[in-house]
């Protein structure tokens, strides 16, 4: 088989493979007005090649950018196959960034050909489309609300789809030399990065490395055309393309696209996918939704859940410790199983779940401890963009909750004497698109790319991430400090939705807390404490007393562990607005964006440094620009509990 | 520029046509208390027609005589040509007439796929029996009904709440389930009762977008009461004002601005 494969260095030519050997199989399932709706692999490559052809007929010449934007849709998918057929380049964008947000990208790659879901898609690539001359095509998915568009530029998938499937008829043999025309090296994806520190940049990855980076991950996890992917993360993000699109072209298994974000848990049930990838935030929001439904529950529910938890976890961390468990935690874990564990296994929609990564950014240990006692396989993964995403992942049986796991089959490893973690893999980036100079910047002559990540490789031989680089700074005092492992536990709590901690070259370490508004709000329901909305709510003394309440059980946890002893938090505020991607206080995919946040809120900053109770801080209005309102944000201070060995000594 | 000024600037799909209903000289009585005197308009196909006034101004009363509920005790209404004499709601059903309700009137106990499944009922053509015994006729037709409920359930965008009892819903998704279920039907005109009284602005605009979204898609003609002036203004291509019973304004919404009654009304001015 390997010789086989060795030939098939690009995606089409996977596509054909998959069409011939597994023609009647899944290739995609889509839910669409309540029915499951499957695409067999010869459907999709039918789909992709009337597609190519209609595409070709409209001028899509070779190594081209075809921006891709929507949410996951078998359609999308065929557009994706069909760009590549023609050895075009797929740029995937957000489909929530702004028009603003897309003429960047747009411009920069020089799109010719742009496939649009919906009407809110094509509005805003319409405003913007003075700006972006090169634009010649914009095909959109789905119709309504389209009747009255008139721009010469629109065409509607069905439309192309048919004069395809007509240009199609008369020339396959000529389009399937065009997919074999195709070389593993050329460009297959432009993926513009989130970019939590700059702008986005371009990043250029190739045919070949990202189906080598599939392999690998194939050959860990024993994937193959059985398994069953979900399709919910933004295609945008390198992640999901690679587990929604690369992985499937290499192993053929089936993606199903959910119906809507809102259905996701419901339709993971129905399909029962084996194979799942998710970020951490994915991960906590529905940690915390099984925490609150829970509370809503009766006592003895609550009783039970409790008691076979505390064994579940018990047993799952002398595991990850590499210990059995005891006898008696083991005859309880039967029970538990057939109690708590399954039922909620199947709650979630995970019973059949063979292989769950979390990926994208670090994990709270809590976390992923959570999925484990329930008996899902959750690991970590590490990798970046550039580095085709997979770097680092935790190996079954060696899952250690504060490492990323050991390197991926290929990967090097390396750190500079400021422990940044330094990658050479064949999964690398090509460059970054129309970029030299930060190419030549981020990787050097031997090929080891600067990943700005701060790390180091444990005696297990086990990668661990510190933190970003630039945030990696140290206390007054001289002690190592990195905000983000102290965040990660602020965030697993369910009224915690996001924290942003400072330190670095401070005497303390201060909070700034944004709550979970729906869990509070509950909380404050339960007890009748009547609010009018998220900003009332965050400046209720009550809840300032709850979320002190529950940063005071963090900074036990934190003081019980020698590295982090330094990290409680001494002071804290709530933030008076949510956190959100719209006001560009988080990246696309959730991370905080660290420069901006500290911008906007300075005023708040150095009042938990310099002693006030209480700041007027500057809200964004309704428009989205700061400085229409303010309000009075008061500031706490925690309790502290003693590090582990001086209350020993005490 | 906002949705529905883009919407309105850009062609329509169904152009507005001629009277689809006329009502004239209508009167309507409680005893001694006129709550509708002497009034008449019409209300052309395709178009999206609104009723507005002050509290008690007879809003409400006006749509239940459309609808069958009341019987006025003087005046005639056209529909579609043909002269309406002894209307029930069950006949207005038959004709072509849905509704929402100011109190939402959903069946709380079920869930939202059922409620609209029920809006569905009308198009039945099998007989009790045949449903009883899940004959081969029942059968097709609940496969039928099934299918226009979940185009409506998309077009509403209430994919994720299909199984969801409705009682559990928050406000502004059960007008929206109340209008799917109108929407099942399939009516020839679309009588809602205050569809944005008591939302958000948020839930206001949604609302906005689905009732224009309506009468592009599916052409139907609407006539709405609402409170709410500034919705109005957006929504609607004309506009019947009625202060205590009487008509006091009738035309496009800036030709309803200007007038002065219509000022007066919704001011205050001593009578």
């Amino acid at each position: 088989m390997a010789s086989d494969d060795a030939d098939l260095d690009t995606f089409p030519k996977l596509l054909l493979r998959h069409a011939r050997l597994r023609g009647e199989r899944p290739a995609m399932r889509e839910k669409n007005r309540g029915i499951w709706r499957t695409t067999t692999w010869r459907a999709m490559a039918d789909e992709a090649v009337a597609l190519a052809a209609a595409l070709a007929e409209r001028g899509l010449p070779r190594g081209a950018h075809v921006v891709l934007v929507g949410d996951n849709r078998p359609r999308l998918y065929s557009a994706m196959s069909a760009v590549h057929w023609l050895g075009a380049i797929a740029t995937p964008l957000f489909a929530d960034a702004t028009a603003e947000e897309m003429a960047g990208p747009i411009q920069s790659a020089e799109a010719t050909h742009v496939f649009a879901e919906n009407q809110e898609q094509v509005d805003k690539l319409l405003q913007i489309l003075p700006r972006c001359p090169t634009v010649r095509c914009i095909v959109y998915d789905q119709d309504r609300g389209m009747r009255h568009y008139r721009q010469p530029q629109l065409v509607s998938y069905a439309d192309l789809l048919r004069q395809g499937r007509e240009l199609a008829a008369a020339r396959r043999p000529a389009l399937e030399e065009e997919a074999a025309r195709g070389k593993g090296n050329d460009p297959a994806f432009l993926f513009f990065t989130s970019g939590t520190t700059g702008p986005a940049k371009g990043v250029v990855l190739s045919h070949a490395s990202l189906i080598d980076r599939a392999k690998v991950a194939a050959a860990a996890e024993g994937l193959n055309d059985n398994d069953v992917a979900m399709a919910y993360l933004p295609p945008g993000w390198i992640g999901q393309c690679l587990f929604s699109y690369v992985q499937p072209m290499v192993v053929g298994y089936c993606v199903c696209c959910p119906e809507s974000s809102e259905t996701l848990l419901a339709d993971m049930r129905e399909m029962g996918p084996t194979c799942f990838l998710a970020t951490p935030r994915v991960l906590q929001a529905l940690l915390a939704q099984v925490t609150l439904r829970l509370e809503d529950s009766g006592g003895f529910n609550q009783a039970l859940y409790r008691r076979y938890m505390a064994v579940a976890r018990r047993a799952s961390a002398r595991a990850l410790a590499g210990q059995a468990a005891s006898l008696g935690d083991r005859i309880q874990s039967v029970v538990g199983n057939l109690l708590i564990y399954g039922p909620l296994r199947d709650v979630l929609g995970m019973s059949r779940i063979r292989v769950a990564y979390s990926a994208g950014d670090s994990i709270a240990g809590d976390v992923l401890l959570f999925f484990r006692a329930l008996g899902i396989n959750l690991k970590q993964l590490y990798g970046s963009t550039e580095t085709g995403f997979f770097v680092a992942m935790q190996r079954n049986g060696a899952v250690r909750p504060d490492s990323v796991g050991s390197a991926a089959d290929g990967v090097e490893l390396s750190f500079t004497p400021e422990r940044e973690i330094l990658v050479r893999s064949p999964g690398m980036f090509r460059e970054y698109h129309r970029d030299p100079e930060r190419t030549t910047q981020a990787r050097n002559a031997d090929g080891w790319f600067r990943t700005g990540d701060a790390g180091y490789l444990g005696e297990d031989g086990q990668l661990r991430i510190i933190d970003r680089m630039p945030y990696v700074g140290a206390l007054n005092d001289g002690t190592l400090h990195a905000p983000k492992p102290i965040e990660n536990r602020l965030r697993s709590d369910p009224y915690i939705r996001e924290a942003v901690v400072y330190g670095d070259k401070r005497d303390t370490v201060c909070a700034l807390i944004d709550i979970d508004a729906e869990a509070v709000g509950r909380w404050a329901d339960r007890q009748a404490i009547s609010y009018t909305g998220r900003a009332d709510l965050a400046s209720r003394e009550e809840v300032q007393g709850l979320i002190a309440e529950r940063i005071a059980k963090v900074n036990e946890a934190l003081a019980r562990e020698p590295a982090l002893a330094k990290g409680a938090i001494r002071r804290f505020a709530i933030l008076p607005a949510e956190l959100s991607a719209a006001d560009g206080l988080l990246t696309r995919t959730g991370k905080l964006r660290r420069g901006v946040i500290a911008e906007r809120y300075r005023m708040l900053v150095d009042a938990l440094y310099d002693g006030r109770t209480e700041v007027a801080v500057e809200t964004a209005g309704d428009d989205g620009h700061a400085g229409n309102a303010s309000s009075v944000v008061k500031i706490r201070d925690v309790r502290i509990a003693a590090p582990a060995q001086a209350r020993r000594a005490a | 520029m906002t949705v529905t000024q883009s919407l309105q600037a850009s062609e329509r799909a169904f152009a507005v046509g001629g009277p689809i209903l006329e009502l004239e000289s209508i009167s309507l009585r409680f005893g001694g208390v006129h709550a509708l005197t002497n009034i008449s308009f019409n209300v052309l196909e395709h178009e999206v027609r609104a009723i507005i006034g002050p509290n008690g101004a007879g809003k409400s009363s006006m749509l239940n005589v459309i609808n069958g509920i009341y019987q006025p005790q003087e005046g005639s209404i056209t529909f579609a040509g043909q002269r309406l004499a002894g209307m029930t709601p069950t006949k207005a059903a038959h004709l072509g007439f849905s509704r929402t309700f100011q109190n939402i009137a959903l069946y709380r106990g079920m869930s939202v796929l059922d409620n609209i499944m029920a809006g569905c009922t009308l198009q039945t053509r099998a007989s009790f029996l045949e449903v009883a015994l899940q004959l081969p006729r029942a059968r097709r037709e609940e496969t039928e009904q099934r299918e226009a409920a979940e185009e409506i359930i998309e077009f509403l965008q209430i994919e994720h709440i299909r199984k969801t009892q409705v009682s559990r819903l928050p406000y502004g998704l059960q007008k929206r389930v109340e209008l799917g279920r109108a929407l099942a039907a399939r009516p020839k005109i679309l009588l809602l009762d205050e569809p944005m009284a008591g939302m958000n602005i948020e839930e206001k605009q949604d609302m906005c977008r689905f009732i224009l979204d309506v009468n592009d898609h599916y052409g139907t003609t609407v006539v709405l009461i609402e409170h709410d002036m500034g919705v109005v203004m957006d929504l609607s291509d004309r506009v019947v004002v009625l202060d205590y019973g009487k008509k006091i304004g009738d035309g496009t919404p800036d030709e309803v601005r200007s007038n002065q009654d219509v000022i007066d009304a919704y001011l205050g001015v001593a009578h």
